[in-house]
């Protein structure tokens, strides 16, 4: 356009760089009035104070294998409680001798996550790899077969449960979630009302009394001789509670598609259920990339709660191994390991959530 | 290209688009009064009014964007009744460009243009790119089949719904305001498509603003007011020799 104009164009300059070198982000940041450099240096201190402590707790006067007499006589960590007792913590109750089977286990659903993660696998063959897994995975724990001795569910316990729990909660809690999303919006007054009237039920308790109904309340309904597994039924109650979130955080990204997107649709001649799998679906699930998220990391946190069902979650087998004489008085460390663990899951759920954001990016 | 017959009068056989006494309401607001029409096979209408007279409604109506209340609306042989089979078949024959464009913003330009063709019409994949490609030549904007729509101009967008449509072969095209949301300097890009299609015999109803592509391509004009056809003649006489007060008062408004 530059060159319709008759003034001589203008060359292209580069933006004016606000600061020059590491000094010269400090001088303008930090030491810009001489109240700003008192605060800084005040900060510092404050910094200083805290963290020396922290270190020389942490790691220059800990011990991080040692027995446990040896570190009644320290004054800083006992990190030692952790590789002591990490078959415990992690696999609670699985019988020593086949703990490689939930660890392999784990391993397998690592890498099965792993792979899911690039949207370039999410074709059909990734449903029948998670199909395969599973049916392994499901193998190793349960055993019976190749000389694997059996071991029952009551004896899942530790990391595992915590993952599974978790992950299957989320894996089907999703999809349930977007129907009744589907449903509160449906125009059949049937299914609309259900599907209020199970999302708002949900939504006003919390998920402790789902937990005590699923494993109290729920098998004194059972015809005699019917049990449905414990854990199952933990995990049942976990995808219910974790769905009605779903589907109100859904629902919002289903009101965000303007009208223009259905009539365009409809103008194609695509049916209901085309237009909400192709055009619609896909549109409003990436807008609730960051709240789902959200939910489905508090819906990680909340298996915790599965303890008070007697379910031996990695929290309880800590909390276990804390109540053992020998390792009394060490829960600062055992916790904080936990808060490490718990904390990297989490993280890589939402910077996942992010990349994924940016990888459905179309440029809108 | 070549001159085939447009005209109303020479192909003589059942209309394409019929509409008998047709009325409709919002609530209580009576927005289309009464309304009876035949479109013939080939013809070019251009729907005109002031904005609120019920012309957008009108073509909605046409492939059950809109519901009517009363009287009756048969497309291609099949009429629009609470059938949704029979709705998505009228659909399917009838394609639509809107003001706002409307397309799919989570799939690429060649991604929108086959969504249709691959999953209404069950064309094979190969096939339906093949035919969008030739479409977006057509539109003169294949290069861009690649891309979102979020990176194109409002003109490429208008003439890549213009594809979409195109790409289901329908047997009547309905514009609804197609140039109302472009720049200025963008109204021409898809008025020529518009006229190109027009030159190859397609069935069109366009509502518009645009009088010059009235007067060029329009078999017939019809002017709108408070939901009723008040007058509708060829496009010589429409502008030359307006019958009614209302008309008058809006050419002189538009023009």
């Amino acid at each position: 356009m530059s060159d319709l104009m008759t003034n001589p164009p203008i060359e292209q300059m580069k933006p004016p760089r606000r600061t020059v070198g590491v000094t010269g982000w400090l001088r303008e940041n930090l030491f810009n009035t001489w109240f700003n450099s008192v605060l800084t240096l005040l900060t510092l201190y404050g910094i200083w104070l805290l963290f020396v402590p922290l270190v020389r707790w942490a790691f220059v006067d800990s011990l991080w294998f040692s027995s446990a007499e040896a570190c009644r006589d320290i004054e800083g960590a006992c990190w030692s409680i952790i590789p002591a007792n990490v078959s415990f913590i992690f696999f609670g109750f699985f019988p020593d001798g086949q703990q490689w089977r939930p660890l392999l286990t784990m391993l397998l659903l690592f890498a099965l996550v792993f792979y899911s993660k690039d949207s370039k696998h999410w074709k059909r063959s990734l449903v029948i790899y998670w199909t395969l897994g599973l049916i392994v995975m499901a193998t190793l724990m349960y055993g019976g077969v190749f000389g694997m001795p059996v071991v029952e569910t009551a004896q899942w316990s530790g990391f595992p449960l915590t993952l599974m729990l978790s992950l299957f909660g989320m894996v089907f809690a999703y999809p349930l979630g977007v129907l009744l999303a589907l449903g509160r919006r449906s125009r059949l007054p049937a299914i609309k009302s259900l599907c209020v009237v199970y999302i708002e039920l949900i939504r006003g308790v919390p998920l402790i009394s789902l937990l005590f109904m699923s494993s109290v309340m729920f098998p004194l309904f059972l015809p005699e001789g019917v049990t449905i597994d414990k854990v199952l039924r933990a995990q049942a109650a976990i995808i219910l509670f974790t769905a009605a979130y779903i589907a109100e955080v859904v629902r919002g990204g289903l009101q965000a598609i303007p009208r223009g997107q259905y009539e365009a649709a409809d103008s194609l001649g695509l049916g209901y259920g085309k237009t909400m799998r192709l055009i619609i679906l896909p549109q409003a699930l990436k807008i609730v990339i960051p709240p789902s998220v959200g939910i489905l990391i508090s819906a990680f946190k909340d298996t915790s709660l599965v303890v008070i069902i007697a379910l031996y979650d990695v929290l309880k087998t800590t909390q276990v191994t804390l109540s053992n004489p020998q390792w009394m008085g060490f829960s600062r460390e055992a916790y904080l390991f936990l808060a490490l663990l718990y904390f990297i899951c989490c993280y890589l759920m939402s910077s996942y959530s992010r990349k994924l954001e940016k990888d459905l990016h179309t440029g809108h | 290209m070549s001159e085939q017959s447009h005209s109303p009068q020479e192909s003589a056989e059942h209309p394409i688009i019929e509409v008998i006494d047709m009325h409709k309401w919002y609530g209580d607001f009576h927005v289309l009064k009464d309304i009876s029409l035949q479109v013939q096979n080939g013809e070019r209408i251009v729907i005109c009014g002031p904005s609120g007279s019920g012309k957008s409604t009108l073509i909605r109506c046409i492939n059950r964007l809109e519901e009517h209340q009363k009287g009756r609306i048969i497309v291609d042989g099949t009429e629009l009744t609470n059938d949704i089979k029979n709705i998505e078949k009228v659909r399917a024959e009838v394609g639509m460009v809107f003001q706002h464009f409307n397309l799919f913003p989570h799939l690429t330009i060649l991604e929108n243009l086959t969504l249709g063709p691959i999953w209404v019409r069950k064309t094979a994949k190969k096939d339906a790119e093949e035919a969008a490609m030739r479409y977006l030549e057509k539109v003169k904007i294949a290069e861009q089949a690649k891309k979102f729509p979020g990176q194109l101009s409002g003109g490429q967008q208008q003439r890549v719904a213009i594809a979409r449509s195109l790409c289901m072969n329908p047997k009547v095209m309905l514009f609804d305001e197609p140039t109302s949301a472009l720049d200025p300097e963008m109204i021409k890009e898809v008025l020529d498509v518009m006229i190109d299609l027009a030159e190859e015999g397609m069935t069109m109803l366009v509502v518009t603003h645009e009088m010059g592509f009235a007067k060029s391509v329009a078999d017939r004009v019809m002017f709108m007011d408070e939901g009723q056809i008040v007058e509708q003649n060829n496009p010589h006489d429409f502008f030359d020799n307006p019958q009614h007060e209302r008309t008058k008062l809006f050419l002189s408004q538009i023009l």
